[in-house]
């Protein structure tokens, strides 16, 4: 009876999924505003389950993100003391964050001023508030970057996809005012001017700075600085597996033996 | 070996001098001890239970400590959140473990109620059991769905503001309504802080619905696959050790598929779009709930034609609550004198090939894009739905000719007449 169950519910089950997954595929390119697109499937280092971050890629990511990204985007959640993370001394740290002004205050005159950054302080915005932000470029909003990997559908493809996907626009498309063609942006149409070239950066650990390189290490930073846990989570997950499987091994063991003079 | 309804004598004797002035080790020794004689044929289906207790337990802690972090204000909501992610000592674990905690809890619920739809465990004399269960849901729903705005990401901003607007469907006092719960016209500072508070709230009414549910299931005991009454003191086993042991190595295997979501896929199953400070001037170009949400979502977006005065949203409000609704009537809709599906040859078929097939594909389309052909799909699996249960589950159970039932749990267990004589000593 039990076995008859079991088999009438894995037909239905596979059936059903069968039929939802039919219906999905017949119905692909009505999911997407337009056309779908695939996403270049980049390998980076952090990926998998044993997967950490490359803290070399990390930090050539830091420094395309500071000359490059930073002039439009900021990055709000980012405190210069986390750049410990990913390999920085302290004598670096300070060294990178007073390179940077914020505005601090009031003082005892009960006014602002401006001071070098130190390691406690954050990022600071390239712009004072959206307004700005927007009046600056053409009506678009460039997003802040703290999560932006996590904030946009398989977030590190995207982003960069994004990155290597400006090209000239087809003969058929007219591409608007202050915008540009991105095979990868939803509608193709995107109001960021292409931000990486291929050497746009010197980088110090004498890496080719091609392109893909670029975006690739500006990608990688980006994910640390939306999951700056990754690696401390993933530690902790293959613990947890350890001891859970441990645990359940000994129970099964524990439940065999009370049920046995039952059988 | 079975359990004895005496009143237990404890060694201990400081236990002993506590029990005797208040009697609490008592009341757990006959609830999950020795002294609660449970089926001895349960299944690893009867497992869910106590994992959605679990499950309710580690949401409370993890919530707890996080609301200790957590800013409920339009201005903070989303910058706390990244402060417990980033600067709060193992925060990303309590924030990750209570996200997908949300949707564990909802997995184990959703099976359980399932079990008991195959198992007729609704039916007599089990009737309040169920319907304390069904309350239970919908306390759970609410809990989630306010939850889910906290983090004030344009998906909380956004379901916030289509939820509540189900209730301006309402007629007359529909818009003032829908008001008077957001506190304003759209959702913001008032309604995230009552948010925050109703959310912390809830999960302490679950707890004591839950021991009404558990008070309920003690009278006449667990139900169990054959659907055969307990008859006898040899049909059962004292709760423990036999199901603590059980229930202890199915709740391993349990959290190794929770932790796996925790710490490996802690983003699979919410929406990017939450990682994104909710913007009352820039809409989503999906709005979509939590997945536990979308079959009922589908049953909600079904309704596309106003009928005559009743508006369409109406209508998909009405039939969205009614989806739940109709499980209170649920002892009444099925009459079939056998309780277990294994014994009703009818019933299991529009059981694995109906219903299930029907809820999972309203789940589809309830993630999918309003559009063709979901919108179709989603109208076709709803009127089953409903179909299912005011129609085909009374037909079923009147017409339906159940298979010969085991004489007892025993009987059921050892196979045959002569075995169980021998078994219970007869």
């Amino acid at each position: 009876m039990a076995i008859q169950t079991m088999k009438t519910a894995l037909l239905a089950f596979g059936l059903t999924v069968g039929l939802a997954s039919g219906v999905g595929l017949a119905s692909g390119p009505a999911l997407a505003a337009g056309e779908e697109v695939d996403l270049i499937n980049e390998h980076f280092h952090h990926e998998g389950p044993f997967g950490a971050f490359d803290k070399a890629a990390v930090q050539r990511g830091y420094q395309v993100f500071t000359t490059v990204c930073a002039s439009c985007h900021g990055a709000k959640y980012l405190a210069f003391r986390n750049l410990g993370e990913i390999g920085y001394t302290e004598d670096q740290i300070k060294a990178m964050a007073s390179q940077y002004t914020v505005t601090d205050g009031p003082n005892d005159d009960g006014e602002m001023f401006d001071r070098p950054a130190i390691a406690s302080d954050y990022f600071p915005s390239p712009y004072p508030n959206e307004k700005a932000a927007r009046a600056a470029n053409g009506g678009a909003y460039p997003p802040d970057l703290s999560l932006i990997t996590k904030a946009r559908e398989h977030g590190t493809d995207y982003v960069y996809s994004l990155m290597v996907g400006y090209e000239e626009a087809p003969a058929d498309v007219t591409i608007g005012e202050g915008m540009y063609y991105n095979a990868y942006f939803a509608g193709h149409q995107i109001g960021m001017p292409q931000p990486l070239y291929g050497d746009d950066v010197t980088y110090q650990d004498g890496s080719s700075s091609d392109i893909h390189q670029e975006a690739h290490d500006v990608v990688s930073f980006l994910h640390w600085l939306a999951e700056p846990k990754l690696e401390e989570r993933k530690r902790t997950g293959i613990k947890a597996m350890i001891f859970l499987v441990i645990f359940s091994g000994i129970f099964y063991a524990y439940k065999r033996r009370v049920w046995a003079d039952l059988h | 070996m079975s359990a004895s309804h005496e009143k237990p004598v404890f060694k201990n004797g400081m236990v002993r001098w506590v029990d005797d002035r208040l009697p609490v080790v008592t009341v757990m020794y006959n609830a999950i001890g020795p002294g609660h004689p449970t089926p001895k044929n349960l299944s690893y289906w009867w497992n869910f239970g106590s994992l959605a207790g679990l499950m309710l337990g580690l949401q409370i802690i993890t919530g707890i400590v996080l609301a200790m972090h957590y800013n409920p204000s339009a201005a903070e909501a989303f910058n706390s959140v990244e402060h417990i992610m980033r600067d709060v000592n193992f925060g990303w674990f309590l924030r990750y473990a209570h996200a997908n905690g949300a949707s564990m809890f909802f997995i184990v619920v959703y099976i359980h109620i399932f079990r008991g739809l195959y198992y007729g465990s609704y039916k007599s004399p089990r009737e309040l059991l169920w319907m304390l269960g069904v309350v239970i849901l919908l306390c759970m729903m609410a809990t989630a769905f306010m939850g889910y705005v906290l983090p004030w990401g344009q998906m909380s901003f956004w379901g916030a503001k289509v939820i509540t607007g189900l209730f301006g469907a309402i007629p007359l006092v529909g818009e003032p309504l829908q008001i008077w719960l957001l506190g304003g016209f759209a959702p913001d500072n008032a309604s995230l802080n009552r948010f925050f508070s109703l959310h912390f709230l809830l999960p302490f009414v679950i707890a004591a619905v839950i021991i009404l549910h558990i008070w309920a299931l003690h009278i006449p005991g667990s139900s169990n696959p054959t659907g055969v009454e307990v008859k006898s003191e040899s049909d059962t086993v004292p709760f423990h050790p036999y199901y603590t042991a059980k229930d202890g190595f199915g709740l391993g295997v349990f959290l190794i598929l929770y932790c796996l979501m925790l710490f490996f896929l802690p983003n699979a199953l919410g929406h990017p779009d939450n990682y994104i400070p909710a913007n009352p001037m820039s809409t989503p170009a999906h709005i979509v709930p939590e997945w536990y949400f979308w079959p009922f979502y589908a049953i909600l977006r079904a309704f596309t034609a106003d009928f005559f005065f009743i508006p369409a949203k109406l209508m998909g409000v009405l039939a969205m609550f009614s989806a739940i609704l109709v499980w209170f009537f649920l002892p009444w809709l099925d009459n079939s004198p056998v309780r277990s599906g294994n014994y009703r040859p009818l019933f299991r078929k529009f059981f694995w090939f109906g219903l299930l097939p029907c809820v999972l594909v309203l789940g589809y389309c309830g993630g999918a894009p309003a559009e063709e052909p979901f919108v179709m799909i989603s109208q076709i699996a709803t009127a089953y739905y409903f179909l299912h249960f005011l129609v085909i589950l009374p037909i079923v159970s009147s017409v339906e000719k159940p298979e010969p039932l085991p004489y007892s749990i025993t009987e059921s267990v050892l196979g045959s007449d002569d075995k169980a004589t021998l078994a219970s000593g007869n």
